[in-house]
């Protein structure tokens, strides 16, 4: 059951590492469900939510439909911020802007939802903060969100 | 007690040397881990998770695994303070079939309050090797190790945000080596309404390692 003590393992990145190089290859992407999740902590902001998105680089993706994971997900959301988010790069569609009544028998709804929160992925932007403009870089789809150490 | 089922170790042969100059290559603490979370596979799955998070995520290997026992429905984040880390487990996740979002950020402070009790597997193998504070605190590869006074000084941060983050049927999995004191860890971890329970250790060279893992003190296991 060990999981590569040593010299197996150890043996198979060394020859890893020689390929090298695939960075390119790789474009990396995030959610609007992770939007969701971030706020801004610059030294000072009462409230750093939600972080206004403005996206250079926007792609949309097929992801596997799963109502029930999307009707589990959505009590755990701030609505308004996915609907705010998913405007302000043009992916709004035909999304509620408020909660429907009884969502989670709704599967046209869940579809929507699923699309906006899973679907449509962020390769570049900003995340900006509604109280200082801050912005924190979306690079190849990873928010980074680090402080300098005057804004801590 | 029946074998466990087993989980292939992260295909991670898109990460180069250069990679591994600036952040953490899997090593023995990094299989033990993914060895505990394989041993708690069955328990894992009847949480049902939404959110699972790394912290701390260097290649991204481990969330990538966990990813692997627990399949594509939860959304699994991602920390770390080296950009160079966050996009080696984005592609990570991305060459073994898991998304996987990381988020530059100090310890989870970006996603609080936000994902305020909803972590339901949480992760983090700190760095946990004994240092001067001085070293504690770099933004590079040297953050994935120094630990300061008996390693702790990272984790101890890290301690009093698991009750904010996780949520009522979650657990929360920490890497340790002795000199960080586990007893000492779990009482602390008591005074936050957590019960510990030790998963595996193994002896690694020098390293006596233990995976412990929490659950809020209220949860029957």
């Amino acid at each position: 059951m060990h999981r590569a003590t040593s010299t197996g393992q150890r043996l198979y990145f060394r020859v890893a590492k020689n390929v090298g190089c695939m960075l390119l290859s790789f474009r990396t992407t995030m959610r609007l469900l992770t939007h969701n999740m971030l706020t801004s902590h610059v030294k000072g902001v009462t409230n750093g939510y939600p972080l206004k998105l403005q996206a250079e680089n926007i792609k949309v993706m097929s992801v596997d439909f799963n109502p029930e994971f999307v009707a589990r997900m959505i009590p755990k959301l701030e609505w308004q911020a996915l609907v705010q988010a998913a405007e302000s790069i043009g992916h709004l569609g035909d999304l509620p802007r408020e909660l429907v009544p009884e969502y989670e028998s709704n599967e046209e709804f869940l579809k929507m939802a699923h699309h906006v929160l899973m679907e449509v992925e962020v390769i570049e932007g900003n995340l900006e903060c509604p109280e200082t403009g801050r912005k924190f870089p979306i690079k190849n789809g990873i928010p980074n969100m680090l402080l300098n150490e005057d804004e801590v | 007690m029946t074998m466990g089922e087993t989980f292939p170790t992260p295909d991670l042969s898109h990460l180069t040397a250069e990679d591994y100059e600036h952040v953490y290559e899997p090593a023995e603490d990094t299989f033990l881990l993914m060895d505990a979370l394989e041993k708690d596979a069955d328990f894992l799955r009847s949480i049902a998770p939404s959110f699972c998070l790394e912290v701390g995520c260097g290649s991204g290997a481990v969330i990538t695994f966990l990813g692997s026992i627990l399949g594509s429905r939860p959304h699994y984040l991602c920390t770390d303070l080296n950009p160079r880390a966050a996009q080696c487990a984005a592609m990570t996740g991305k060459q073994n079939n898991v998304y996987v979002q990381p988020v530059l950020t100090d310890l989870a402070s970006a996603l609080l309050p936000r994902l305020q009790n909803k972590v339901d597997v949480m992760i983090f193998n700190p760095p946990y090797v004994v240092t001067p504070t001085e070293e504690v605190g770099s933004r590079g590869i040297e953050a994935s190790w120094a630990g300061g006074v008996k390693g702790r000084e990272v984790m101890d941060r890290f301690f009093p945000l698991v009750p904010k983050l996780l949520s009522e049927k979650g657990a929360f999995y920490l890497v340790t080596i002795e000199q960080n004191d586990v007893e000492e860890i779990g009482s602390k971890m008591r005074t936050f309404g957590f019960t510990m329970d030790k998963i595996m250790s193994r002896k690694a060279g020098p390293e006596k390692l233990t995976i412990l893992r929490f659950c809020p003190c209220k949860r029957t296991m």
